[in-house]
């Protein structure tokens, strides 16, 4: 039993540990080999890299939940061009005119809900047609990013508040308000299944859903739920980025969804559903980010960068699966 | 004494599906306190029947009756909140939960803004788990437990509501004797209380020593209710398949040829340690022992799907290493696995395809499959073995289990293999299959294969073995011939002498 639970500790720990790796290298390596004169490990650098995670972070919660439940989204990446083309165009919409300031909570509140009405196509679709989660929402990535040319073809759509962009800079306690909002997300989303009747259900979905269904537990409607969840999530992550940037290109979101997937496999959530935790999830998030920023320390290219990501992604699901081997009189299969 | 209110009454229960009449006017009545067996060979019509009971298919006629009151199942947590439970055969739980939240799947108790009362649930289910003795708590994760402890939380199940009746659908096929003894505890515990129990199993030994009633169905039909006391197995036996059966034991031996296999020393981690034996052409061995004692683990050892680490395996003399089933099928060992719809079969292809699966990139004209030798090995192995199907377009899946397995067979004679290792060959077949293939292991083994057993079922070891080899534990205990052995002294055998608590 003993070797049983080492693995285990191991397999939990394993991001964090491979986080805290990270860290050790770019700063050693960063001492040799950065064009720039400051510290890796630099206070600043450190709160700006969760600011910079905050995006794909907050996606990440969604999808792992999603995950969990056994199904996955491929269309996050458009809901969120989506979304944040409703939070800035709303804003300059004549029926809004003379609300000052106050259009700030509508337009939050109209991206939101188109985040929350996409998922919940998604969901449906699921639900009701009983079509692969991974093909529903592969088409609806297609359609969702066409509607977002559609929209305003090629032309990017702008609007910029200052009351916005103040509340996006804004630091609180010197945490930057993306990051506020990843840790508020995390919390929240962890708090749902860990200690939620729908969280619980939703692992059991995952994990065997023959049995969920002989047991009563209406499968479509949770999956429904998480679907939705993740639009407001993909919403989410729009309106905190967009708040401060105030421009969306058609092409923004484009990718995110894979992004996203490698954080949270990364995480150690099983693509096949039923096992996985929001909080390695967080982790996950934090480590390709620090990779991102790491090698960018070291002077590396967006396409080193993704090649390294790529192969470190391939790697830890090697480790993870030999860890999960049990030793040589493992069943072969 | 007037007659008790039946807690579960089925009335004339038909239900078709399309060119097939699965349940024909089918009645039932289950009393309260009573345990009534039910009875059939596969496909006779046992799950259809406990299906409409739980909701799953609707009857085209009939009525289910609870306590007197006409109801229409929705569903099995409809049946649940009804106070009809079920207790299947195959287990449905989620692995990677604990054993509160399995037990309670689906009925989490819940506090305000739907959070789960963990404190509640852990009370409540270990409290469950009290009454069954079982060695695990609330918190255990599912998936490290063995198959026969999920096979508990299963039957925990069944305790979280006031059921009125509990269907039991063969809850013994992975227990050990032990576990079997708490099992029948609970279900007498459940009697006293007035809850009726539909019990469904094959074997024989079990019906007779706990049910009061037997009602038997066969093709759909009911063939009718008698008292266990007024009958024997025979009588039940004849009621299933029309006819008598076959319960004597192994005399006959074949002429015995040279050693086909040798095993020296084998060991797997902890699974089995110094296993010695040896099979010789035209011999049966059976291997007997409780789930677990390591019985599967040699024979997946041999058949290359576990690395040993240690000792020796001899084929015909020589020594051999065995990496790949790949590299055992070239050698001349097949291992018909214990899990015949998962391990041995490809459940949506057809009958010739699964059993030329092994051999399929031998049997190529040009590049293409060739199609006529298939057939011609196909053909051979139907006759040879007596396989009833329609055809070999016919899907396996929609054979019965006897004759899956003898495909399963099939497909390893048609290798002209020179071990033949069967794993639980009998696991979820009727009776009178059971004989065929029981016959048919005999057979082979006159004909020259060394056959190796594996079994769980006392009365199946006994049939078909020359020899018989008791493990405990990961060890050989001891080896019997067939005249030697003895219930009393086979089940010392397997349980340990020393006493002590099997694992």
């Amino acid at each position: 039993m003993q070797a049983g639970q080492l693995s285990k500790y191991l397999k939990g720990g394993a991001i964090w540990g491979f986080i805290v790796f990270e860290l050790i290298f770019f700063s050693v390596a960063g001492e040799f080999l950065s064009v720039s004169d400051k510290a890796f490990m630099d206070a600043d650098n450190m709160l700006l890299l969760f600011k910079q995670s905050a995006p794909i972070g907050i996606i990440a919660m969604g999808m792992t939940i999603v995950m969990i439940n056994g199904n996955i989204d491929l269309s996050v990446g458009a809901i969120y061009a989506i979304a944040a083309i409703v939070l800035l165009d709303s804003m300059t919409w004549p029926a809004f005119e003379g609300l000052g300031d106050m259009v700030i909570p509508v337009a939050w509140a109209l991206a939101l809900l188109s985040g929350v009405v996409l998922g919940a196509i998604n969901g449906l679709i699921v639900w009701k047609t009983g079509v692969d989660a991974f093909i529903v929402t592969l088409g609806a990535m297609l359609g969702y990013r066409g509607l977002v040319f559609m929209y305003n073809g090629e032309q990017p759509t702008s609007h910029l508040n200052w009351t916005l962009v103040d509340f996006a800079e804004a630091q609180f306690l010197g945490l930057h308000t993306a990051t506020w909002f990843l840790l508020a997300v995390t919390l929240a989303i962890w708090f749902l299944m860990t200690r939620t009747v729908h969280g619980r259900n939703a692992y059991a979905i995952g994990n065997n859903r023959e049995a969920a269904v002989n047991a009563g537990i209406r499968v479509g409607p949770h999956m429904m739920i998480n679907f939705m969840i993740i639009g407001f999530l993909a919403a989410l992550s729009a309106i905190v980025f967009y708040s401060e940037s105030g421009s969306v290109n058609p092409n923004d979101g484009e990718l995110y969804e894979l992004w996203v997937i490698t954080a949270v496999v990364l995480g150690g959530t099983k693509l096949t559903g039923g096992a996985g935790s929001i909080i390695s999830t967080f982790g996950g998030v934090v480590a390709i980010q620090l990779l991102r920023k790491g090698l960018a320390h070291l002077g590396a290219d967006t396409s080193t960068v993704n090649l390294v990501i790529g192969l470190i992604l391939i790697a830890v699901l090697f480790l993870d699966r030999q860890l999960n081997v049990k030793g040589k009189e493992e069943l072969k299969v | 004494m007037s007659d008790p209110t039946p807690v579960l009454r089925l009335e004339g229960i038909v239900k078709t599906f399309p060119g097939v009449r699965a349940l024909d006017g089918v009645s039932l009545t289950i009393l309260p306190g009573e345990v009534h067996a039910l009875m059939g060979e596969n496909g006779a019509g046992k799950s259809t029947l406990m299906k409409v009971l739980g909701g799953i298919h609707q009857p085209d006629e009939g009525q289910i009756i609870v306590s007197e009151e006409p109801v229409v199942m929705s569903g099995p947590l409809d049946a649940k909140a009804k106070g009809i439970v079920f207790i299947h055969q195959e287990l449905s739980l989620a692995d990677e939960l604990s054993v509160a939240e399995n037990i309670y799947l689906g009925e989490l108790p819940r506090k305000r803004f739907g959070l789960v009362d963990w404190a509640e649930l852990e009370a409540k289910t270990n409290a469950i788990l009290e009454k069954l003795k079982v060695g695990f708590n609330a918190k255990t994760r599912v998936g490290d437990l063995s198959i026969a402890n999920q096979q508990m939380v299963e039957i925990a199940r069944a305790l979280t509501v006031d059921a009125k009746a509990v269907i039991f659908d063969e809850p013994t096929a992975s227990l050990t004797d032990a576990e079997k003894i708490v099992l029948f505890e609970v279900i007498a515990d459940l009697q006293a209380q007035g809850v009726g129990i539909a019990y469904i199993s094959h074997r024989m030994e079990e019906i007779f020593k706990i049910t009061d009633r037997i009602s038997v169905l066969r093709d759909g039909q009911y063939q009718g209710t008698v008292n266990t006391a007024d009958t024997n197995e025979e009588g039940v036996t004849q009621m299933m398949i029309g006819r008598k059966l076959d319960l004597s034991r192994n005399e006959s031996h074949h002429e015995l040829g040279n050693v086909a296999l040798e095993v020296r020393d084998l060991s797997c981690g902890k699974l089995f340690q110094n296993v010695s034996f040896e099979v010789r052409r035209g011999e049966v061995v059976g291997f007997y022992g409780l789930v677990g004692a390591g019985r599967t683990e040699i024979a997946e050892t041999l058949f290359g799907l576990r690395n040993p680490t240690g000792g020796t395996i001899l084929l015909d003399g020589e020594v051999v290493s065995i990496n790949s089933p790949y590299d055992a099928i070239e050698k001349g060992i097949s291992l018909v696995p214990e899990d015949r719809k998962g391990q041995g079969l490809v459940l949506g292809m057809n009958c010739r395809d699964n059993m030329t699966l092994p051999q399929v990139d031998d049997l190529k004209a040009g590049p293409f499959v060739a199609d006529g030798a298939e057939i011609a090995i196909f053909d051979l192995y139907r006759d040879k073995l007596d396989i009833r199907t329609p055809g070999w377009k016919q899907q396996v899946g929609n054979l019965s289990g006897g004759n899956q397995q003898k495909i399963v067979i099939g497909k390893w004679l048609s290798m002209h293999p020179n071990v033949l290792i069967v794993d639980e060959p009998t696991r979820g077949i009727d009776v009178g299959s059971k004989a065929e293939i029981h016959n048919l292991l005999r057979e082979l083994a006159a004909q020259g294969y060394a056959v190796i057993v594996i079994s769980s079922e006392m009365p199946e070891v006994l049939h078909v073995s020359d020899r018989i080899v008791a493990m405990y534990s990961g060890r050989i205990t001891r080896t019997f011939t067939s005249e030697e052995v003895t219930e009393d002294n086979l089940i010392q055998a397997i349980s340990g002498i020393g006493g002590d608590k099997v694992a």
